[in-house]
């Protein structure tokens, strides 16, 4: 029983996050952020697009740092 | 009284756009990731979106967009991102075609193998779905303002039924695109919808609307562009597999 919870849970995990957990973390960071800046009336447009642009230059040089 | 004329054809042209939507991520993803997976994620779509349309029938409205929104649009994003950057890197190493000496080196595309592929299921499935309903939504509220449920209905169906007509057409075309171009151009068109649906979920006002979507999809051209220009230049990625 465990064993399938835990190979569900590892499944959804592996299907939705990926392989670079920190794509997700910088996706859920913009909308909070985006979410946080429309509460104070900030029609933040903007913001997602520039966590796209930044997360992926940051893989690339992480990626080619790695070689 | 509204001619249905006047109300037919914003529909339609209305109903065109989330149609075209619907098309791109469909065909994208099923000329990246195959078409079996593909095609039963997007009828499952179809066919959820048909018991919703039929169960619900006017009072569709009540269906939670915006959250609806959100979900396939982060969900989108993360795949695009990831698929962006592979995009990046392989176009990089290889060029377009994705193909050196003869020598294939996709190591780590994503390979949809004989069995159930979820990535493509689920992004055809959230795709047909989610533009579906922005579809019947257009229908309903352009058919209610107008008081002419029949031509805003009619307007809706031609527009997908021609888009998909022409989206069929255009299939035979988009498997001759190489590989490496192909991954590099879903991956824009993933993170531009998941860009514009996530943030319109939460509430953002897009500047241009819809058309904004073009002008994330070029703002994400052009970075991909640049990055793969600025690799080429600094070769320390994936080695050319050996025959």
């Amino acid at each position: 029983m465990t064993r399938a919870v835990l190979g569900f849970l590892r499944f959804w995990y592996g299907f939705v996050i990926g392989d670079d957990w920190t794509v997700a973390a910088a996706v859920a960071a913009g909308f909070v952020g985006t979410w946080l800046l429309l509460r104070a009336d900030v029609n933040a447009w903007w913001l997602l697009p520039l966590v796209v642009v930044g997360i992926t230059a940051a893989g690339l040089v992480r990626d080619h740092a790695r070689g | 009284m509204v001619s249905a004329g006047a109300v037919f054809a914003p529909a339609f042209l209305a109903s065109a756009v989330e149609a075209i939507e619907m098309a791109v991520i469909v065909i994208g993803v099923g000329a990246t990731r195959g078409w079996r997976w593909t095609l039963t994620g997007a009828a499952g779509g179809a066919a959820v979106l048909a018991v919703l349309v039929a169960g619900l029938g006017r009072a569709l409205t009540v269906v939670p967009i915006s959250s609806l929104r959100l979900v396939v649009g982060g969900l989108l994003l993360v795949f695009g991102l990831q698929w962006l950057r592979k995009g990046i890197r392989r176009v990089a190493a290889n060029g377009l075609a994705g193909y050196q000496g003869g020598v294939h080196l996709d190591d780590d595309a994503p390979s949809p193998g004989e069995g159930f592929d979820p990535t493509a299921f689920v992004l055809a499935f959230k795709g047909v779905l989610l533009e579906g309903l922005e579809v019947a939504f257009i229908a309903v509220s352009f058919g209610a303002t107008a008081h002419a449920f029949t031509p805003a209905i009619g307007g809706a169906v031609a527009a997908v039924v021609v888009v998909g007509a022409v989206a069929a057409a255009s299939q035979a075309w988009v498997r001759r695109i190489p590989r490496s171009a192909l991954q590099l151009v879903v991956g824009l068109l993933l993170t531009g919808f998941g860009t514009f649906w996530g943030a319109e979920g939460l509430g953002v006002d897009w500047p241009g609307a819809d058309a904004a979507i073009l002008g994330l999809l070029l703002l994400y051209a052009t970075t991909a562009a640049i990055a793969a220009a600025v690799l080429r230049r600094r070769p320390v990625l994936t080695p050319a597999r050996q025959p």
